[in-house]
């Protein structure tokens, strides 16, 4: 009780004092502003990831689970559900995969698929932005392709290897065909949805500050577009890895040089099951590794910077 | 540097820019509709703003005081009438900083010495130097995500100032800040309109923050946006916004801003 008569005397005595309060105003002490500021960003200093958390997070949930899966799959084995031609045992297609390996075939199909696919996404990459810039551009052109690139994305590319053995005979030209009709539309449409996701405040910012059409699309669109065109460009090497792979199985021939997919069809037409669980370990490596080294790092360096992710 | 007279046209019609005059921004019977029927949202409006004056435009919603500021920054143009602008491109803040997310606060400052042509050397001095004339002078590597929403806001002063234009325009730029962070703010932007010697037009629906600001509140009407009343405010900087001062006047404003609101009650 006390304590609140005293307050209301003070508020009282600042009252009657105008002169006073004119004459002495907040404290221009800039002090307050620099405290204010340590007390906003403080609480948001990013705290260090720990070595085993990462371990115990990150890398051991995987080998739990695929442990599991290889006792599960020896489980099966044993008992016997399947001829053993059929399903053969983990430690039968371990040894099938260390000898593709160390007799080179491995490598050779790897290295053949992997380059096939960089030529490819690295075409798909340039006509797919090429061709998102110039569905951003023209009103009339996104209305006219738009619903069909968005239609192609979702056409199983596979679809296409007939009509591209028809055009091309069995040449890399048709592999390539496949794997351009598969990635380009998700890098063109990733790049376009890119653009229609900058916030119109960011042009309405260049035009403020000046700058022309030109710098405004280099130095302002561009960058906001990137997480939503780097989106596309992930999906779009999926869809071409994918594409690929259906192209090489289906394009069998002793003149073209030999992919994991032809890997995977000579399995098929020895009847060795161990060399096609091999040959699908080693498609699901290589798109794994991509993932992993390429284009996770890329999407995650661009978002950090933006802080469009809580890093958990 | 700034020199207050200097014709400098925009060239775009209806946008007359560079008459020899004390005034930084002169605004002379300006109408805007937007659809070629629909009401107007700006109804005859004359508005000079000398050089160095500070002023506020005040109203509640839909009187057309931000569709005012656009048509002075010169992003619309207006129906009919005359706007004239001392300054080729006045500088503009929104209510959100509106940082580019990807450049750090120093690179946000040097975008507008960019768009200047000022040369790559000079650009990081000159943004250093801006960055710590609204308090910033550590944070220059930052990026938008790493500061708060007060310090976004100074970040944004800071380009816009970058663009060394005599007038800065403000659309309600405080308005989604806490209260201490804003009273900071208040300081900070009558210490570098001080400073800087720049005519600024500063819109807001709060009239306790226009009386605490400026030199002449603008009390405009809604639906059609037109000037209604204006008041000189003398009182001397730096003053707070609690003071007797600023409380009286901002109840005398106040009181005509709500006959204004009731006479679109029914």
């Amino acid at each position: 009780m006390p304590s609140d008569l005293s307050g209301s005397v003070r508020t009282r005595a600042d009252v009657d004092q105008p002169r006073d309060a004119e004459l002495a105003p907040v404290a221009p002490d800039r002090s307050v502003e620099a405290g204010l500021d340590a007390l906003d960003t403080a609480a948001s200093a990013p705290a260090r990831r720990r070595p085993w958390r990462t371990l115990t997070h990150s890398v051991l949930p995987p080998v739990v689970f695929l442990a599991a899966l290889v006792a599960v799959w020896q489980l099966v084995h044993v008992a016997g559900l399947k001829p053993s031609y059929a399903l053969p045992g983990p430690a039968d297609v371990a040894a099938t995969f260390w000898e593709t390996v160390t007799d080179g075939r491995a490598m050779e199909a790897i290295w053949t698929s992997i380059s096939r696919g960089g030529i490819g996404f690295a075409m798909s990459l340039v006509i797919g932005t090429l061709l998102g810039l110039a569905m951003w551009a023209s009103t009339w052109l996104r209305a006219a392709i738009g619903p069909i690139v968005s239609g192609l994305q979702s056409l199983p590319s596979v679809a296409w290897v007939p009509a591209a053995i028809i055009w091309f005979q069995l040449t890399d030209a048709a592999i390539y065909t496949v794997v351009l009709l598969g990635a380009v539309p998700s890098i063109a449409n990733g790049l376009l949805t890119g653009f229609k996701q900058v916030p119109p405040l960011f042009d309405r910012v260049g035009r403020v500050l000046g700058l022309g059409g030109f710098s405004r699309i280099r130095l302002v669109l561009l960058p906001a577009a990137l997480p939503g065109y780097l989106g596309g460009l992930r999906q779009g090497w999926a869809f071409a890895w994918r594409s690929l792979m259906a192209a090489e199985l289906i394009t069998y021939s002793p003149s073209l040089g030999q992919g994991l997919g032809q890997l995977l069809n000579i399995g098929r037409e020895l009847s060795q099951m161990s060399l096609v669980i091999t040959a699908i370990a080693l498609i699901l490596l290589v798109g794994v590794a991509i993932e992993l080294l390429v284009f996770a790092p890329l999407e995650r360096g661009v978002l950090r910077r933006r802080g469009l992710t809580t890093d958990r | 540097m700034r020199t207050a007279t200097v014709p400098a046209p925009r060239g775009a019609d209806g946008v007359l820019v560079g008459e020899r005059s004390l005034a930084a921004v002169r605004v002379e019977g300006v109408s805007q509709t937007f659809e070629r029927v629909g009401p107007a949202v700006l109804d005859g409006v004359d508005l000079t703003v000398a050089a160095g004056e500070f002023v506020c435009l005040l109203g509640a919603s839909g009187c057309g005081k931000s569709t005012l500021l656009n048509l002075i920054a010169g992003l619309t143009r207006p129906s009919a009438g005359r706007v004239s602008v001392v300054s080729d491109r006045p500088a503009l803040m929104f209510q959100e900083p509106a940082l580019l997310p990807w450049l750090t606060a120093a690179g946000n400052v040097e975008l507008a010495l960019k768009a200047r042509g000022v040369g790559r050397v000079e650009r990081r001095e000159e943004a250093d130097r801006l960055l710590r004339l609204v308090n910033l002078g550590g944070q220059s590597d930052k990026r938008p995500h790493e500061l708060s929403g007060g310090m976004r806001q100074r970040v944004a002063l800071a380009r816009a100032l970058a663009q060394d234009s005599s007038v800065l325009l403000m659309d309600e730029p405080f308005a989604a800040l806490d209260a201490i962070t804003r009273d900071v703010l208040h300081e900070e932007l009558v210490r570098v309109w001080t400073e800087q010697r720049l005519a600024v037009v500063f819109v807001t629906h709060n009239v306790r923050e226009a009386v605490r600001l400026a030199q002449r509140v603008v009390l405009m009407s809604s639906r059609p946006g037109r000037i209604v009343r204006e008041w000189s405010v003398d009182l001397s900087q730096p003053r707070a916004i609690e003071s007797p001062g600023v409380g009286a006047l901002a109840t005398e404003i106040t009181e005509q801003l709500h006959q204004e609101i009731s006479r679109h009650a029914q």
